[in-house]
C-alpha cells in the first residue's frame, strides 16, 4: 500500500522533540480555546496563526490541527459540566450530557464523549489517509474549468443544504467575495472598490475578518447574555473511564453511523453543526428507547460528538486534496499554507509530501494524545470557567488585537476587526450565516482567477463548463446541489407523501 | 412581550424586524454603489475575456437582488415584528465592553500594545468587573510581561511599542 508507506514517512517526520512537544502545546491550548467563550476553532488557530510564521510549514501545521484537536475535545467539557457549548458542533451534546452531569454522572459523560471524538476522528483520518492522495492524483488533471466548477459546487452546496433563510445564505456569500475582490486586481492589475485609500490597496486580509467575526462578535454576544458559570464538579477516575468504555461496545451501532454522517457532512461544506445534530436525531430515531433521550442517555452524548469530530476532522480533505475547505477552522488553516509559502491543492502531495503526510501522522498521534490529555486534566480546565468572566474578556480582547495587528503589522487591521465584530454581533442576530463569507474571502481570487483563466478568448459563452464529461458532471452537481431544496419537494410531489428530506431532519441550530 | 411567560423585565431597545431593515437596506445601498464603481472600471467584455469589474458586478447585482428579498420577507414576516433585537439593559452590557475596547485600541496607538493590555486588564477587572484592585493589577502585569515574553521575546513577533519599551531598549 503506497499511502501506509507514506503514512509511515509521515510518522517519520513528525517523531522528533520538537513536533511532539509543539503537538502537546498546541492541544493545550486547543482545549483552552474550546473551553473559554468568545474564542473557538477559527478564531483560535487564527489568532495563534503569527506565532508560526517563522516556524517550518511542517511544525506549524503541527501546532495549528492540534489547536483544532484540542478545541474540539474542549467543546464538550462546557457543555457537559455547565450546559455552555464552548463551540455551536457542541450544542447537541448538551442534550444529553449535562442531565448526566446533573445525575452525578459527570465523569461518564465526559469519558463517552471524548471516546466518541476520538473514534470519529479516526475514522476521518483513516478515510483521509486512503482518499486523499486518489483525489488528489485523480484533481491534477483539472484545469481551471474544473477548479471552477469544484468552487461552484461548494457554494451551491452552502446555498442548497444550508439551514438559513436561502437570501441571507448568499448575502453572506457575495459580501465575502466582494470583500476578497477589494484592492489589486490580479489580472489586470487595475485597482477596484478602493475610492482611493491607500489601506485598501492591500485588500481584506480574512484572518482580520475571522477573528472580528467570530472573536470580537462572541464576546459581545457573552457579555449580553450575561454568562454565569455554574457547573458540575468534574473529576474522572480511572476505573470509571474503564467501566465505561467497557459499555461503549455496545454502541457501535451508534458510533458506526454518526462517524458515517460526520465524513459525509465534513466533506460537503455543510460541516460539524449540521453532522452533531443529524447524528443525534438520527441515534435517537434508530433506539430502542428513543423516548429517553434528552433525560441523560449516554447515547445522546456519543452520536453527537462522534459526528461532530468525523465532521472537523474529514473537512480537512477537501482542503488537502483540493485546495478548498470544508469548515471555518479548514480554512484558516489553508490561509496559513498560503503564508507559509505553499499553494494548496493537489500538487501539496507531489511537492511536498514530508507536510502532507506529517500533517496526517499527526492527526492520528494528536487524537491519541488529545483523548489522554483531556481525560487527565479535565478539572484544570473545568476550573478556567470559574474565573471572573471580566479577568477573561479583556485578555481574549488583547490576544485578539495581537492576532489581527501581526498578520500584516498594520494598525489599521485592528480597527477593521472591530468593524468585523460589529458586522459579526448583528448578523448572528438576525442570521446570517458567517461561515460562507469566511469561505468566500478565502477563496473569492482563486475562484475568480479560476473562472477567468477558463473565460479567456471566449466571448461570454459558458459552454467550457460543460466542454468535457468531468467538468460537465461537477458543474451539473452544482447546480443540482444549488436547486436541492426545489429538487427534494419535488420528489415528495411524485411520490405523493409528505415527508420532509432527511437532509431536513430537524437541525434547529442554537446560538452557544 | 407581555404575554410571553419567558420575557425578561429587560424592555426592547428595538426590534430584529428594524435591525434586519436598516441591514438589508444598507445592504441595498452598498450594493447599488460597489455595482455602479465596477460597471465604471469596466463590467463587460474585453478581447482577452471578461474585464476586471465583471466578476464584482454581477455579485453586487446578486448581493443586491438578495437584500430586496430580504426587505420582502421582513416586511411579509409577522413573527419578527414581536422579536427583541437587543434588550435595554442587555445593550448597556455590551457597550461596557465595546466602549473599553475602543479605547484599549486608542491606547495602543499611542502607548504601544503591552502597556495598553496592561492598563486595559487591570481597569477592565476593577471597573467592570468590580474585583480587588491589587488582584486586578497584579493580573495585568502577569499578563502583559507574558504576551510581552511570548511574542517578543521567543517568536519575534513585532507588536506595536510605545515610550516605555524604548526607555529599556527594546
Amino acid at each position: 500500500m503506497e499511502a501506509l508507506d507514506s503514512l509511515f514517512h509521515g510518522f517519520g517526520v513528525l517523531l522528533t522533540f520538537h513536533n511532539m512537544a509543539l503537538m502537546l502545546i498546541g492541544i493545550c491550548l486547543g482545549i483552552l480555546v474550546g473551553v473559554l467563550p468568545g474564542l473557538g476553532g477559527p478564531n483560535g488557530v487564527a489568532i495563534l496563526l503569527p506565532l508560526t510564521f517563522t516556524m517550518d510549514p511542517t511544525s506549524a501545521i503541527v501546532l495549528l490541527s492540534c489547536i483544532y484537536w484540542g478545541a474540539l475535545f474542549g467543546g464538550a467539557i462546557t457543555s457537559i459540566l455547565f450546559n455552555i457549548p464552548g463551540e455551536a458542533w457542541s450544542v447537541a451534546t448538551t442534550f444529553d450530557g449535562y442531565p448526566m452531569a446533573q445525575k452525578g454522572e459527570a465523569a461518564e459523560a465526559l469519558t463517552a464523549a471524548f471516546t466518541a471524538s476520538f473514534v470519529g476522528s479516526i475514522v476521518a483520518v483513516m478515510l483521509i489517509t486512503f482518499l486523499a492522495p486518489w483525489i488528489a492524483s485523480f484533481a491534477l488533471r483539472f484545469g481551471p474549468p474544473e477548479f471552477f466548477a469544484v468552487y461552484m459546487l461548494t457554494f451551491c452546496s452552502f446555498v442548497g443544504l444550508g439551514k438559513e433563510a436561502r437570501h441571507k445564505i448568499i448575502i453572506s456569500l457575495t459580501i465575502g467575495f466582494l470583500l476578497a475582490a477589494v484592492g489589486m486586481d490580479t489580472v489586470s492589475g487595475e485597482l477596484r472598490m478602493t475610492f482611493g485609500s491607500v489601506e485598501l490597496l492591500r485588500g481584506f486580509d480574512f484572518l482580520v475578518a475571522v477573528i472580528g467575526l467570530f472573536g470580537i462578535s462572541e464576546i459581545l454576544l457573552a457579555m449580553e447574555e450575561h454568562l454565569a458559570f455554574k457547573g458540575q464538579e468534574a473529576k474522572i477516575r480511572l476505573t470509571v473511564v474503564w467501566r465505561t468504555w467497557m459499555t461503549l461496545p455496545r454502541y457501535w451501532m451508534t458510533l458506526l453511523r454518526s462517524s458515517a454522517i460526520g465524513c459525509w457532512l465534513g466533506v460537503t461544506p455543510g460541516g460539524a453543526i449540521a453532522a452533531s445534530f443529524m447524528g443525534y436525531n438520527l441515534a435517537k430515531r434508530f433506539s430502542r428507547d428513543g423516548a429517553q433521550f434528552g433525560k441523560g442517555k449516554i447515547e445522546g452524548v456519543l452520536a453527537p460528538e462522534t459526528a461532530a469530530h468525523a465532521a472537523g476532522t474529514s473537512a480537512l480533505l477537501p482542503m488537502l486534496a483540493l485546495g478548498i475547505p470544508g469548515s471555518g477552522t479548514a480554512a484558516v488553516l489553508l490561509g496559513g499554507l498560503m503564508v507559509w509559502g505553499l499553494q494548496p491543492g493537489p500538487l501539496l502531495f507531489v511537492e511536498q509530501k514530508d507536510f502532507v503526510w506529517g500533517l496526517i501522522a499527526s492527526m492520528y498521534l494528536g487524537n491519541i494524545a488529545g483523548l489522554i490529555i483531556v481525560l487527565a486534566t479535565v478539572p484544570l480546565f473545568a476550573s478556567v470557567l470559574r474565573v471572573p468572566f471580566a479577568t477573561i474578556a479583556p485578555m481574549i480582547i488583547v490576544s485578539c488585537a495581537v492576532g489581527a495587528f501581526a498578520v500584516q503589522n498594520a494598525m489599521f487591521d485592528i480597527w477593521l476587526m472591530l468593524g468585523f465584530g460589529i458586522v459579526g454581533y448583528v448578523f448572528k442576530k438576525i442570521g446570517i450565516p458567517l461561515a460562507p463569507m469566511t469561505l468566500a474571502l478565502v477563496l473569492g481570487d482563486k475562484a475568480e482567477d479560476a473562472f477567468r483563466q477558463s473565460m479567456i478568448g471566449l466571448d461570454g459563452g459558458l459552454g467550457i463548463f460543460w466542454s468535457n464529461k468531468l467538468v460537465g458532471t461537477i458543474t451539473t452537481l452544482a447546480l443540482i446541489m444549488l436547486f436541492w431544496p426545489l429538487i427534494g419537494k419535488l420528489f415528495d410531489m411524485i411520490r405523493g407523501s409528505g415527508r420532509t428530506p432527511a437532509g431536513a431532519a430537524s437541525s434547529e441550530t442554537s446560538r452557544p | 412581550m407581555s404575554n410571553d411567560p419567558n420575557a425578561e423585565v429587560d424592555p426592547a431597545l428595538v426590534s430584529t424586524r428594524s435591525v434586519e431593515l436598516v441591514v438589508m437596506a444598507l445592504l441595498l445601498a452598498v450594493a447599488v454603489f460597489l455595482g455602479w464603481d465596477n460597471w465604471r472600471i469596466g463590467a463587460g467584455w474585453a478581447p482577452d475575456g471578461p474585464q476586471a469589474g465583471y466578476f464584482p458586478f454581477y455579485l453586487s447585482v446578486l448581493l443586491g437582488g438578495a437584500a430586496i428579498v430580504g426587505i420582502v420577507s421582513v416586511l411579509r414576516s409577522v413573527d419578527l415584528r414581536d422579536e427583541v433585537f437587543v434588550g435595554r439593559s442587555a445593550f448597556g452590557r455590551v457597550l461596557r465592553v465595546f466602549i473599553p475596547t475602543i479605547l484599549f485600541v486608542f491606547l495602543v496607538q499611542v502607548v504601544g500594545l503591552y502597556v495598553a493590555s496592561f492598563v486595559f486588564v487591570s481597569l477592565f477587572m476593577i471597573v467592570i468587573g468590580r474585583l480587588s484592585p491589587w488582584k486586578s493589577v497584579l493580573t495585568g502585569l502577569i499578563f502583559s510581561g507574558l504576551m510581552f515574553y511570548i511574542f517578543d521575546v521567543q517568536f519575534n513577533v513585532l507588536l506595536p511599542k510605545g515610550p516605555l519599551e524604548a526607555a529599556f531598549g527594546f
